[in-house]
């Protein structure tokens, strides 16, 4: 896979699961992390589950408008989405909250239906779109503790700020149970806007 | 424009304050609206689904909201809608201008409009044509709290006999 040309020309081939553990392992602040359809939402509930997370099952390239929907109801959470590469290409279009954080799991492949090639894997430099669209602190992880060092800050502030990292193609390692309104019932309680209920006693 | 401001007014007499929506000619008054009054909170998108998404993620986090589109951008959230909007139940406020029909010039929004009543029948998402502005508020507000009662989304229909249609179509009918 050729490496990107900007601002990292030597990062190193990384894995989703492992990163996307280093991450949820400094989220402090209970932040809400928003993973997109397939492999990202897999490894994000194999990392461990957490009320904040939301689980996305279909509507492709949805996962950042939906973690931007939540950093605008709620200015002072920190929002992650957890994107992949080909997920991305579909939405680029987004104003810029200050608590919003995008990262970008880049295989440079159609995983999960069938290994196509994607067009990260040739041209398309996401962190160069990324800037292009208007997001000037985007980031190309050189490698793990570059990730670590990227991710230890605060997540409520200083945004919007795009993660990228280009990884191998091990797939997702667990998946979470396929029931949509459980889903979003636990989420918005885990962010704090669900719905009270007696049945909750 | 008397219908514009009816919903907006109900809009804010039910706290929905997102407006997420993909620009129209026919929509400007509400678009206008909503961005002059402090009220609101709006949000451009450049895709419907993408508004459709953000609304989503807005109700999670406890702000209400509604998108804007017309006819032929409506065609584009058939996979939000049944893979997003109705198995998460969520309840998308979502309001349409009916563009492919009484006095339309393009052949190509006739055809796609032809298809959004039998997707939103399809799927069954509630929908109901706004066509009249007297009966316009009761159901507006009704159904803006019983999609918020019942879980579910529901789309408002703006048909010509209420917008007066496409500002752009007299000068293009022959």
């Amino acid at each position: 896979m050729p490496a990107p040309t900007i601002d990292a020309p030597a990062v190193k081939m990384l894995n989703r699961a492992d990163l996307t553990k280093r991450l949820v392992a400094k989220l402090a602040r209970d932040e809400a992390v928003v993973a997109g359809i397939g492999n990202t939402n897999f490894d994000l509930y194999a990392a461990g589950h957490r009320p904040q997370n939301f689980y996305m099952l279909g509507s492709m390239g949805l996962a950042c408008p939906i973690a931007f929907g939540v950093a605008l109801a709620q200015p002072e959470r920190g929002v992650i989405a957890l994107e992949g590469d080909g997920s991305i290409l579909m939405a680029l279009g987004m104003v810029k909250p200050r608590n919003l954080t995008i990262v970008i799991m880049d295989n440079g492949i159609y995983q999960i239906t069938g290994r196509q090639k994607a067009a990260t894997a040739s041209s398309a430099d996401i962190v160069a779109i990324a800037r292009g669209a208007g997001i000037a602190n985007s980031h190309w992880v050189r490698d793990e503790k570059h990730f670590e060092e990227l991710v230890s800050r605060r997540f409520d502030d200083g945004g919007p700020v795009l993660l990228a990292a280009k990884i191998d193609d091990k797939p997702g390692i667990a998946q979470t149970v396929r029931d949509p309104p459980l889903i979003r019932n636990r989420f918005m309680r885990g962010i704090g806007s669900g719905r009270a209920s007696t049945l909750d006693a | 424009m008397a219908w514009a401001d009816s919903f907006l007014r109900t809009l804010k007499e039910n706290d929905v304050r997102l407006v997420t929506y993909v620009p129209d000619n026919v929509l400007t008054p509400l678009i206008d609206g909503a961005a002059a009054d402090n009220y609101f909170m709006s949000i451009g998108t450049t895709r419907e689904d993408e508004a459709i998404g953000t609304l989503a993620g807005a109700y999670m986090g406890g702000l209400r909201g509604v998108a804007m589109m017309q006819t032929s951008g409506f065609a584009l959230i058939a996979n939000a809608l049944a893979s997003l909007v109705v198995p998460y139940q969520i309840p998308a406020i979502i309001a349409v201008s009916e563009r492919g029909t009484l006095g339309e010039f393009n052949i190509g929004q006739v055809t796609v409009a032809r298809t959004m009543r039998p997707t939103l029948d399809a799927i069954a998402v509630e929908h109901h044509t706004l066509s009249d502005e007297a009966t316009m508020p009761f159901i507006v507000d009704k159904s803006i709290k019983q999609a918020f009662t019942t879980q579910s989304p529901v789309v408002f229909i703006f048909s010509p006999l209420l917008t007066g249609g496409n500002p752009a179509a007299a000068a293009k009918l022959r």
